[in-house]
């Protein structure tokens, strides 16, 4: 089974993507993850303004089979979190790259961002 | 069996809307021949296969000295002197060797073979799962009755059938040759559906899961505390039974209970369960999110001083306590 990885995004080694726009990024999760967990039917995420560090974790994802945590994959303030997650966390299975994305943040530290894995290098983890 | 194929919501609601097939070849197959298969098998499970007829079966737990579970079974009689049952997944060596140990002990006249890796089985469950077994063989099966069994073919091969189940819909069990196992897998154009959904399935029916909601070593409890009374026939010698007849079914420690939460926080093995003042009281034993009914249910053991309907209860998830209220078992109506 292959999995999808946009070129255009940097993950970290806990299956979450990053979608940096000058000084804030998107947050969400792989595709390889939204198809370990199964169907995922309950999302816990941080309310906006919350702050987030690098590695610690954020939120968590229940499927049928098990829960997961979120493990942040940089520092920043939540600008916004996605809110159709609340009564549709189907969509990180169904779309986990766009209508799944999770959170916005603002970064605290740019230099984080090169600690991230390119697509490449996550697809080499993942396969 | 793999967790699931594709989607375990999907697989459950194919078997509760339609049909789907389970490859349940981890059962065990235990057969039992001679003129004291029955009186042996009476000794060792709470039920009384005396009462079973020819191709019938009937639920039994096997219980220790203490009455204890140790399995829950089919055991199905195929002639006067000739029985077999279905220990669970991992189970079949040790019960092959319990039956062996008190054949032995007791002098008594019975072959026992362990069947297991030379059967295979196939659950075929679902409201249409009968239609669709009957349109591939070329006998009636649609009057069997539950817990009948009868001999026919499926798509040429040979088959076991069983109308039982562990799902809570209609359908049948197929017992074959672990030689045509892949041959009629590949002929029965259902959707596949993995351990994953078989477990949500029968959670929604508050089925007893061996290991899980009684384990002999991590959560010992006999056939009263598990809500299984009925497969219990105290005027029947059985192993076991004195301890049971000690019992006051009245001053039981525990009851088993279903119970479902608002929200979505799902209960999960092991979490504690706590009265309203927050002290606990029991443990989860089985958990999920129930996809038919879309929210959380579980399973699990509190004293009887709080095991009624409607009872308001807490369950520990992730260090908070969650409110959550017992229901009556199945959680659906079928």
């Amino acid at each position: 089974m292959t999995f999808s990885i946009p070129p255009d995004m940097q993950y970290s080694k806990s299956h979450e993507w990053v979608l940096v726009d000058s000084n804030t990024a998107l947050i969400g999760i792989t595709d390889f993850a939204q198809d370990e967990l199964g169907d995922i039917v309950f999302i816990e995420l941080p309310s906006i303004g919350e702050i987030l560090t690098k590695d610690q974790i954020f939120g968590l994802v229940e499927s049928i089979k098990a829960v997961s945590d979120l493990y942040a994959p940089l520092s920043g303030t939540i600008l916004d979190i996605n809110p159709t997650l609340e009564t549709e966390p189907e969509q990180v299975n169904n779309d986990p790259y766009d209508s799944g994305w999770m959170l916005k943040i603002e970064l605290k530290d740019l230099s984080e961002i090169k600690t991230l894995l390119t697509a490449n290098e996550y697809g080499d983890q993942t396969s | 069996m793999p967790i699931r194929f594709g989607s375990i919501i999907e697989e459950h609601h194919c078997v509760r809307t339609s049909v789907g097939k389970f490859d349940v070849s981890h059962m065990g197959q235990i057969f039992l021949d001679g003129n004291d298969a029955e009186y042996l098998t009476n000794k060792l499970v709470s039920n009384n296969v005396t009462r079973l007829k020819d191709n019938q079966a009937q639920y039994a737990m096997i219980t220790d000295h203490q009455g204890v579970i140790l399995d829950d079974t089919l055991v199905y009689r195929n002639s006067s002197d000739s029985f077999m049952f279905i220990p669970n997944a991992g189970h079949d060596e040790e019960m092959f060797l319990r039956w062996t140990h008190f054949r032995d002990e007791w002098n008594l006249d019975v072959t026992i073979k362990n069947s297991t890796s030379e059967i295979a089985m196939f659950a075929i469950q679902g409201p249409i799962a009968v239609d669709s077994i009957e349109a591939l063989s070329s006998d009636t099966l649609s009057d069997l009755k539950r817990f009948t069994t009868t001999v026919t073919t499926i798509a040429g091969i040979t088959c076991t059938v069983s109308r039982t189940g562990y799902t809570g819909e209609d359908g049948f069990e197929l017992l074959l040759s672990s030689s045509d196992a892949v041959t009629l897998w590949k002929s029965l154009n259902f959707p596949s559906c993995g351990l994953g959904s078989r477990d949500t399935l029968r959670t929604e029916m508050g089925f007893l899961l061996s290991g899980q909601d009684f384990n002999h070593q991590t959560n010992p409890r006999n056939p009263f505390e598990a809500g299984v009374d009925f497969t219990v026939d105290l005027n029947q010698d059985f192993i076991g039974r004195d301890a049971l007849l000690g019992l006051n079914p009245e001053e039981l420690a525990f009851n088993f209970i279903g119970f479902s939460l608002p929200g979505r926080s799902i209960p999960r093995p092991g979490s504690a369960i706590s009265n309203e003042a927050g002290e606990q009281i029991g443990l989860v034993t089985s958990g999920t999110l129930s996809p038919t009914l879309n929210i959380p249910i579980g399973l699990g053991y509190v004293p009887p001083s709080y095991s009624s309907i409607g009872d308001p209860l807490q369950i520990s998830i992730r260090n908070s306590l969650k409110p959550a209220m017992i229901c009556s078992t199945p959680f659906i109506n079928l």
